[in-house]
C-alpha cells in the first residue's frame, strides 16, 4: 500500500488488515430519543436521536449532538422502545376538531347579544 | 456537507422491481397523491418497496460521504496554519462525523439497521460521495474542500431538503445550518491564499487545477446517460437533475473563482448568454466510475482506516454494554 499523507494513518499499520472484520447486530446499542429545550421555561422539542447503551451516556451524546449550536439550557433523553404513538394511519380520528366550535372561544358571539340588549334598553 | 448528487445503484434490481409490481395499486395511488399535494411521508407510513429502497440507498451513501469526508480533512487538523484555523477544522470536522449520525438514525427508520450499514460501506458494497477518494496534497486543497466540495454539497442537500421523507427533510435542515459556517470558513481561508503571497496563489491554483475535474464529477452523470431519474422525480426523493444542479452549482461559484483572479482548468467553461446556461468540456466519465469502483487513489485507504477504527473500537463499546438495556432494542421512530 502507498504511504498515506497522514503519517497518523501510517503508524496504523493498515497492510496487516485481513479485511474480515464485521460489525454484529446490536453492537451499536440501543436508539434513544432527544427532546431539546431552548430556555427555561420552554417546552422540551424532539430533535433526533442518539444510540447509546444507557441513558446516561444517552444523554452525553445527545449533547455532543444537539447541544453544539444555538441556545440550549436543557436536553431529555428517552428509549425509543418506550414511546408509543398513535398509528399515522388513523390521523383521521383527530379530523372533526376545528368542527368543535363550542369548545373554542370564537364558538361564542357575546357581543351581538351585548349590543342587541343595548339598542333594545335605549 | 457532502451529499453527492450521484447515487451508486447495484447493477442487479431485478428481485426489486418484482417486489415493486406487488405494491397495491391503490395504496400506491394514495401514497403517490400525498406527496403530490407536498405531504411528507413518515416511518410508519405505507410506502412502495422501490420508494424505501431507493431513499434508504440515498441516506446511507449521503451518511457515509459524511464520515469519509471527514478523513481527507482530519488528516490537515495537526497542520492547519494557525490557531484559530486549527480550531474551526477540528469544529468542522466534529459536525461532520455529527451529520453522519443524523443521517445513520434517518436511515435507520426506513428498516436498515446501523450495523448492517457500516459493514456495507467496510466490503465496498455501499458507496460514498467520489471526492473522497482523492488525496488533501496541501492546505490549499483543505481550502479548497471547505469552500467548492462543501458548497457543492450545500447545492444539493438543500434542494434535498424539500423531498417527501421526513426524517430525511428534518435532518437535511440542521446539517444544512451547520454548513453554513462549513461554506464561510472555507470561503475565508480560500480567499486568504488568493489573496495572499505568489506563492500561496500558486499552490491555491495547483489545488484549483487539480480538484476541478472530481468537482465537476461531484454531482453525477449527465441527464442524458441517466436512466431512472423520472420516478424518483415523482416521488419527492430526487429533487433536480444531475445537471440542473451542477449549471446552479457553476453559476453561482465561478464567478465567485474569477474575481479572484483565479483560473479555471477548462477552456470551453462559459455562461452562454442566450441560454443562460453554463457550457463546460466534459469530464472524464469513465474515470469517474474506475473511481466508484475502488480504483481511485485513495479508496484503499479510506475505507482501511473505517475497518481499523471500527475494529479497535469495538472493546469499548463491548465494555459499555448494558445487556439488561439491549432486551428491547429498536428503531429510531421519528
Amino acid at each position: 500500500m502507498n504511504d498515506s499523507l497522514d503519517p497518523r494513518v501510517n503508524r496504523l499499520r493498515l497492510d496487516k488488515n485481513d479485511g474480515s472484520f464485521k460489525v454484529e447486530e446490536g453492537e451499536n446499542w440501543n436508539v434513544f430519543e432527544v427532546f431539546h429545550q431552548e430556555k427555561r421555561g420552554a417546552h422540551h422539542e424532539h430533535v433526533g436521536c442518539v444510540h447509546a447503551p444507557d441513558a446516561n451516556l444517552a444523554l452525553i451524546f445527545a449533547k455532543e449532538q444537539f447541544g453544539r449550536r444555538k441556545k440550549c439550557v436543557n436536553l431529555w433523553v428517552v428509549r425509543s422502545a418506550d414511546i408509543l404513538a398513535f398509528d399515522l394511519e388513523d390521523e383521521d380520528m383527530f379530523a372533526n376538531n376545528p368542527d368543535k366550535t363550542y369548545r373554542d372561544a370564537s364558538g361564542f358571539k357575546v357581543m351581538e347579544k351585548i349590543n342587541k340588549f343595548k339598542a333594545h334598553t335605549k | 456537507m457532502y451529499g453527492g448528487g450521484y447515487i451508486f445503484d447495484e447493477p442487479n434490481r431485478k428481485q426489486q422491481r418484482e417486489e415493486q409490481l406487488h405494491d397495491d395499486p391503490e395504496k400506491l395511488a394514495a401514497f403517490e397523491a400525498r406527496i403530490a399535494r407536498g405531504e411528507k411521508i413518515e416511518p410508519g407510513d405505507w410506502m412502495p418497496a422501490e420508494y424505501r429502497r431507493q431513499l434508504i440507498r440515498l441516506i446511507e451513501q449521503h451518511a457515509h460521504s459524511e464520515i469519509i469526508g471527514a478523513l481527507p480533512e482530519g488528516t490537515w487538523i495537526t497542520r492547519a496554519p494557525g490557531f484559530k484555523r486549527k480550531l474551526a477544522l477540528i469544529a468542522k470536522v466534529q459536525d461532520e462525523v455529527g451529520h453522519g449520525q443524523l443521517l445513520y438514525n434517518a436511515a435507520e427508520t426506513l428498516g436498515k439497521s446501523r450495523e448492517a450499514m457500516i459493514n456495507d460501506l467496510l466490503s465496498g458494497k455501499s458507496k460514498y460521495s467520489n471526492v473522497f477518494n482523492y488525496p488533501a496534497e496541501t492546505w490549499a486543497d483543505v481550502t479548497v474542500i471547505g469552500f467548492l466540495i462543501d458548497a457543492a454539497a450545500i447545492v444539493n442537500q438543500v434542494a434535498n431538503s424539500k423531498g417527501s421523507y421526513g426524517p430525511y427533510c428534518r435532518a437535511l435542515e440542521r446539517i444544512c445550518y451547520e454548513e453554513s459556517f462549513h461554506l464561510k470558513q472555507g470561503h475565508d481561508a480560500f480567499i486568504e491564499l488568493a489573496t495572499g503571497t505568489p506563492a500561496q496563489k500558486a499552490m491555491l491554483q495547483d489545488a484549483l487545477n487539480r480538484w476541478w475535474q472530481p468537482i465537476m464529477h461531484f454531482f453525477g452523470p449527465p441527464d442524458k446517460t441517466s436512466n431512472h431519474s423520472e420516478k424518483l422525480m415523482q416521488w419527492k426523493v430526487k429533487m433536480a437533475s444531475n445537471d440542473d444542479m451542477r449549471n446552479q452549482f457553476l453559476d453561482a461559484y465561478v464567478p465567485k473563482i474569477w474575481e479572484l483572479g483565479l483560473t479555471l482548468p477548462d477552456p470551453l467553461l462559459r455562461k452562454n448568454p442566450d441560454t443562460g446556461k453554463w457550457e463546460y468540456s466534459d469530464p472524464d466519465w469513465d474515470l469517474f466510475f474506475e473511481v466508484i469502483k475502488g480504483n481511485g487513489p485513495c479508496n484503499k485507504e479510506r475505507l482501511d482506516v473505517r475497518k481499523w477504527a471500527e475494529e479497535h473500537g469495538r472493546w469499548i463499546r463491548k465494555a459499555l454494554m448494558r445487556p439488561e438495556e439491549m432486551e428491547r432494542s429498536a428503531l429510531p421512530v421519528a
